[in-house]
């Protein structure tokens, strides 16, 4: 073990370039091919071996807590609009970071998290370090089914999180006006929805116009370093820039060691539309969503 | 003119079968998701009630077969169909209600909606074969070419549901184009089998 750190250590400094990732796990489960790759301090989940492929979820094991991507760090813009959640529900686990994050920062808060494949969550434990806390609770369902099923029940979440991909994207029924609909219901009055999509083709314009329809003026929060684009809706009005700008303060410490710029969120949370607002609503009844990617 | 309308006949049964099984995907996905288990209902229900089609359409055409009787399968395979576009939603969250489990949720689910559709669309083809035999020698080749056709109507289902009509169509748009296209061949049986 001291002898493999020893060498690890010595190759980084004979190397100090990244090293090219390695595939140290793969499995097969029910819903696509998951790897794990180990490059230098960064091990990454990934569904697909295809050429473009792209990593889940991704831990650094130089700084545990840092959140690697972007797109994780802008997930946690959601904060500017309820600081403290005490009921999260998270769709789509990965690795596990956001939730490990999640946990973290509020002990207190009871957390649900959903997810579809049995095989993540197993990679998650053993690779991800991933291992729910006492106030956590994981389902392996699909999520469509599940969130119909907690419709009846009397939980209600004050932050709800969606981030459900599978190799190729989200999938289709997880975003559809419907869906979205269920979803709404589940948070409380006031309660805050960070949805992560992408921003890279024809569906961008679908998805932004059917956010709008059921969730009305959103922040859309975009960054130049990512392809992805995160949703930041609230049940109820928005708050105006100052408020956010205010928001933010009290954050910067706690979020410091994640790498979340929480000070740099509130100017970029855009409601105005850059999208073509007269494209097609996604509904149970049309959503074509694998197809409508394919275009630019 | 006859043998014609048959293989017609036949490739449009095939088009609507699986045209109709790739929707059923989407529309249970709201309730049941699109698991492997439930893709397993759908199959588990088509094949079942094709398999069921097959046996009581072969046991009608012993009784005089002919093909104006065989565009009344078309008819009642549309009359069958059509209800889909109001009465589905509500049978499926009958279903969800009532069983915890998604996958014998989508099990019954599934067989609630297809069973009727496509068991009369299963009496089809072995109804066909009856029309088109004359003699016993040539029955295989006759059914051959009939299981080609209707297949090769399955294959262009499946392509042009999951390809195209996904991406123009709303779901209940693209069933009333089935239900239609079920009629029309009704029709078109019908009136070429008046003289008979």
């Amino acid at each position: 073990m001291k002898f493999g750190l020893a060498l690890l250590l010595a190759t980084m400094l004979l190397h100090p370039v990244a090293l090219d990732a390695r595939v140290i796990h793969s499995e097969s489960s029910l819903y696509q091919n998951i790897l794990v790759t180990q490059n230098g301090a960064l091990r990454c989940m990934q569904f697909t071996i295809r050429k473009d492929q792209r990593n889940q979820s991704c831990i650094d094991s130089s700084h545990p807590q840092r959140l690697v991507f972007v797109y994780t760090r802008m997930m946690l813009a959601a904060l500017l609009l309820n600081p403290s959640p005490t009921r999260i529900l998270i769709v789509g686990l990965g690795g596990g970071t956001l939730p490990t994050s999640l946990a973290q920062l509020f002990p207190d808060a009871y957390i649900d998290v959903v997810e579809l494949d049995p095989a993540v969550l197993k990679v998650a434990r053993a690779y991800f370090d991933f291992e729910p806390s006492a106030n956590m609770r994981v389902f392996e369902q699909d999520a469509r089914v599940w969130v119909k099923r907690a419709a009846a029940m009397p939980t209600r979440y004050d932050l709800i999180m969606l981030d459900a991909f599978n190799g190729e994207y989200i999938p289709e029924h997880l975003m559809t006006r419907e869906y979205l609909l269920e979803t709404r219901e589940l948070l409380v009055d006031g309660g805050v929805l960070a949805s992560n999509t992408f921003a890279i083709s024809q569906l961008y314009h679908n998805e932004s116009v059917t956010y709008a329809e059921v969730f009305g003026t959103y922040y859309n929060l975009r960054s130049p370093d990512s392809a992805n684009r995160v949703i930041i809706a609230r049940r109820g009005p928005l708050f105006d820039p100052d408020t956010l700008a205010r928001a933010a303060l009290p954050l910067i410490r706690s979020l410091e060691p994640y790498g979340v710029p929480i000070e740099s969120y509130p100017i970029q949370l855009a409601t105005k539309p850059d999208w073509d607002t007269k494209a097609r609503v996604l509904t149970d009844q049309y959503s074509p969503a694998n197809l409508l990617k394919g275009r630019r | 003119m006859r043998r014609t309308t048959i293989n017609s006949l036949a490739f449009v049964g095939g088009f609507v079968i699986m045209a109709l099984e790739l929707l059923g995907g989407r529309v249970l996905a709201p309730f049941f998701g699109s698991s492997i288990y439930v893709w397993g209902s759908i199959i588990t229900v088509f094949m079942l009630s094709l398999a069921l089609g097959y046996l009581l359409g072969g046991f009608i055409s012993v009784h005089n077969p002919s093909l104006k009787r065989l565009s009344l399968l078309f008819l009642l395979g549309a009359i069958l169909t059509y209800p889909l576009v109001f009465y589905g939603e509500p049978l499926m969250r009958l279903v969800f209600d009532r069983i915890e489990d998604p996958r014998y949720g989508s099990l019954v689910a599934a067989a609630v909606l297809f069973v009727l559709p496509t068991l009369v669309l299963g009496m089809i083809s072995p109804y066909c074969v009856r029309l088109m035999v004359t003699e016993t020698n040539r029955s295989g080749h006759v059914a051959g070419t009939l299981y080609f056709v209707s297949t090769l109507g399955s294959a262009l289902g499946t392509l042009a549901t999951s390809f195209y009509l996904v991406l123009w169509f709303e779901i209940n748009t693209i069933l009333i184009l089935l239900t239609s296209c079920l009629v029309a061949f009704a029709a078109i049986g019908y009136l070429s089998g008046r003289h008979e």
